[in-house]
């Protein structure tokens, strides 16, 4: 007997025509004393069942403002009545009450926050906090609520598991109390797992346990999952597809092998650059991108990028590029893509007047990247 | 738990030693002397002052007189009134249970009251019943004691009867009549709290909702009731706990009023008679027992906390490893 016999079937091949989740020109914006911040302005993508999308961003991106939205666990009142569709097995779950969401939280989609620590209520039992969703949702007895949740937490690789029942998570460690919440989140089997940066509150020893416990329940499972975190290196192999976003937007998107081979947007290309490497000798200077994200009550016209860009031509200046393509499930958001004549070009003319069109100096991006 | 107790019982020691040697200086700093209070304003020759001086001790240095006064209170026995000759201990005590009552009555009316209002009114933070339980609170607040007090008899004693106006029905004399008797002055008691705790619960309720563990919760798909409840009222209620037992020492001063307006044979009342009457012993006796009861009833708020926060508890695990 092999043993891919004993591994579970895999999910029957994707039906295109029948993705799990649909995000459609998803907008969320907050209207704050400072102005209309544009959290989430225009975001698409597919999820087919069982596979894992990965969002990347950094801080301020609107990755967080995102999956909250796709959940639709923001406060109905912060964001204005927003546009688009978040469609889950085709319905859309946008104009749902909180009360309509409710059999929808837990069976169907199940949520893994940043930081175990504030995620868990410290007042609250662990046995409770994981029992209630099953009884909610599973109608279980209180002793077969327990027996599963004995069951969830040795799944995700909590020792001696009737005893943490009765503990309270300030007795546990950082990387366990994130696998209870991981545990909390499977308890009624959810097709769709949105997992909001779950190894950044993380010592580093354990972000690798955990992010293979994530993929390992995801496989297992064959449950979707949203992947989302400020770290391109934790995506790599580990979800089907990378969303790159930046400013709101997916600023490129790809299947995992496609994005790293033939990267197209110069903020893809440059968070790459910022991944360390192994093979580099020691005390190698860490890469940054300099500068910062635009604030989002006061975007620019053209291509948000376009200030910490070094292939900054004129026409991202005066246009926010839209999405292009050239292969099929790759797009992205460039005037001047990576790995093309127009991007080489755009480069050299950068290089050779010294600084690009958005007023940049080149030295100041190509030293931090070179 | 036990040891962290024990440890707390022992910091109480130094406070009710200062609360004691207090209220024994505070009477008798006060210029005058008792024994010419006690004989009376005729004119008095020097050898009664002096038998009486001799008579209540006070022939003595302050501090033996203190040492003594603090031993025998130790031992339950806070004097003999040279007013009305009762024994001071049996007085309080026979009063006590009336004054207890009322403030247990009153703090359960406030609690019962403000938990959900102040819950609600977070939940629902800037709408209409939020801006209603707001407002009248503010108005309760603005409202001294002893006004609510007056208005609840002229409306719901003298105009509608339900409840006597005045008077003290024992529990011997049955619940009911009993409840009926110390439900108006336990309402008039409890109106600053009901506000006061509203306010303070909505407050901190409305911290605790947008923490992230409440995200979860409702991520979990639970009903409303069960994350305000179950989930966000416990770590939102340190602060009225604390403050819930700073207000028995407000409490305990509002029951001279209202006990004297609603005719209450409690230790307020006592009190009050004992001012009005110079009678200093008894005055000396109630101040220290009600001075007592407030530093024990913080007390076990501090014990109270364990069982609110595990993370105290543990705490205390750690320090005792």
């Amino acid at each position: 007997m092999s043993i891919a016999a004993e591994l579970p079937v895999p999910p029957a091949t994707p039906d295109p025509v029948d993705p799990l989740l649909e995000v459609r020109d998803l907008h969320t914006w907050f209207d704050t004393p400072r102005g209309m911040v544009r959290a989430v302005d225009g975001v698409s993508f597919t999820l087919r069942r069982g596979a894992s999308i990965g969002i990347v961003g950094e801080s301020g991106s609107g990755k967080t403002v995102l999956s909250r939205s796709i959940m639709n666990l923001l406060p109905k009142k912060a964001a204005v009545p927003a546009s688009g569709e978040v469609l889950f097995e085709g319905r859309d779950l946008r104009p749902m009450s909180s009360k309509q969401m409710r059999s929808y939280w837990g069976p169907q989609m199940a949520m893994v926050f940043q930081d175990p620590m504030t995620s868990l209520n410290g007042v609250v039992k662990i046995g409770r906090q994981i029992t209630e969703g099953l009884r909610q949702h599973l109608d279980l007895s209180r002793q077969d609520a327990d027996a599963e949740a004995v069951r969830l937490l040795t799944s995700v690789g909590i020792p001696a598991p009737e005893r943490r029942l009765g503990e309270y998570p300030h007795q546990l460690s950082g990387g366990m109390r994130q696998r209870v919440t991981i545990a909390i989140a499977l308890a009624c089997g959810p097709k769709l797992l949105m997992a909001d940066e779950p190894t950044t509150a993380l010592d580093v020893t354990v972000q690798a346990q955990i992010l293979d416990l994530l993929a390992r329940q995801q496989a297992e499972r064959s449950m979707g999952m949203v992947l989302v975190t400020h770290d391109l290196g934790v995506v790599a192999n580990r979800t089907d597809d990378i969303a790159v976003m930046y400013a709101g937007q997916i600023v490129e998107k790809a299947s995992t092998r496609t994005l790293f081979r033939r990267m197209r947007h110069p903020y893809t290309e440059a968070l790459m650059r910022c991944i360390p490497r192994v093979e580099n000798p020691s005390h190698t200077r860490l890469d940054a991108i300099p500068g910062r994200p635009p604030d989002l009550a006061a975007l620019p016209v053209g291509c948000r990028f376009a200030p910490r860009c070094r292939y900054a031509q004129p026409e991202c200046l005066a246009e926010n590029p839209p999405l292009f393509s050239d292969e099929p499930g790759h797009e992205y958001r460039c005037f001047f893509p990576v790995g093309t004549s127009a991007g080489a070009e755009a480069l050299e003319r950068n290089e050779r007047a010294g600084s690009t069109a958005a007023g940049t100096t080149m030295d100041l991006l190509t030293k931090a990247s070179a | 738990m036990a040891r962290l107790i024990g440890q707390k019982l022992l910091t109480l020691v130094p406070v009710l030693l200062a609360v004691s040697l207090l209220t024994y200086l505070l009477l008798n700093l006060l210029p005058g002397d008792p024994a010419l209070l006690v004989l009376g304003p005729e004119s008095v020759s020097a050898e009664s002052i002096a038998a009486v001086r001799a008579e209540l001790g006070l022939d003595r240095p302050l501090p033996v007189r203190y040492l003594a006064w603090l031993g025998a209170a130790a031992t339950g026995d806070l004097g003999r009134s040279y007013i009305t000759q009762q024994e001071v201990t049996g007085a309080i005590l026979d009063r006590l249970p009336v004054t207890l009552e009322l403030m247990v009555l009153s703090l359960t009316i406030a609690l019962v009251l403000a938990i959900p209002l102040g819950v609600f009114s977070a939940y629902r933070a800037g709408s209409r019943f939020d801006k209603l339980v707001t407002g009248t609170t503010f108005g309760l607040l603005a409202l001294p004691n002893f006004i609510f007090a007056l208005l609840l008899i002229f409306f719901l004693s003298v105009r509608l009867g339900l409840f006597p106006a005045t008077g003290w029905q024992p529990l011997s004399d049955g619940l009911v009549e009993n409840l009926q008797s110390a439900f108006l002055p336990a309402l008039a008691l409890s109106v600053t709290n009901i506000a006061v705790f509203t306010r303070l619960l909505r407050t901190d309720m409305i911290t605790t909702l947008q923490e992230d563990h409440v995200t979860l919760a409702r991520s979990k798909g639970l009903p409303t009731w069960r994350i305000l409840f179950r989930h966000a009222l416990r770590p939102s209620s340190f602060s009225l706990l604390t403050v819930a037992g700073l207000q028995v020492g407000t409490l305990l001063s509002a029951t001279v009023i209202v006990e004297t307006i609603f005719a209450l044979p409690g230790v307020g009342r006592l009190l009050f008679d004992a001012i009005n009457s110079r009678d200093l012993l008894m005055v000396q006796g109630v101040v220290l027992v009600l001075a007592v009861s407030f530093v024990l009833v913080n007390f076990v708020v501090d014990l109270l906390y364990t069982f609110l926060d595990p993370r105290i508890r543990s705490g205390a695990a750690r320090v005792r490893a």
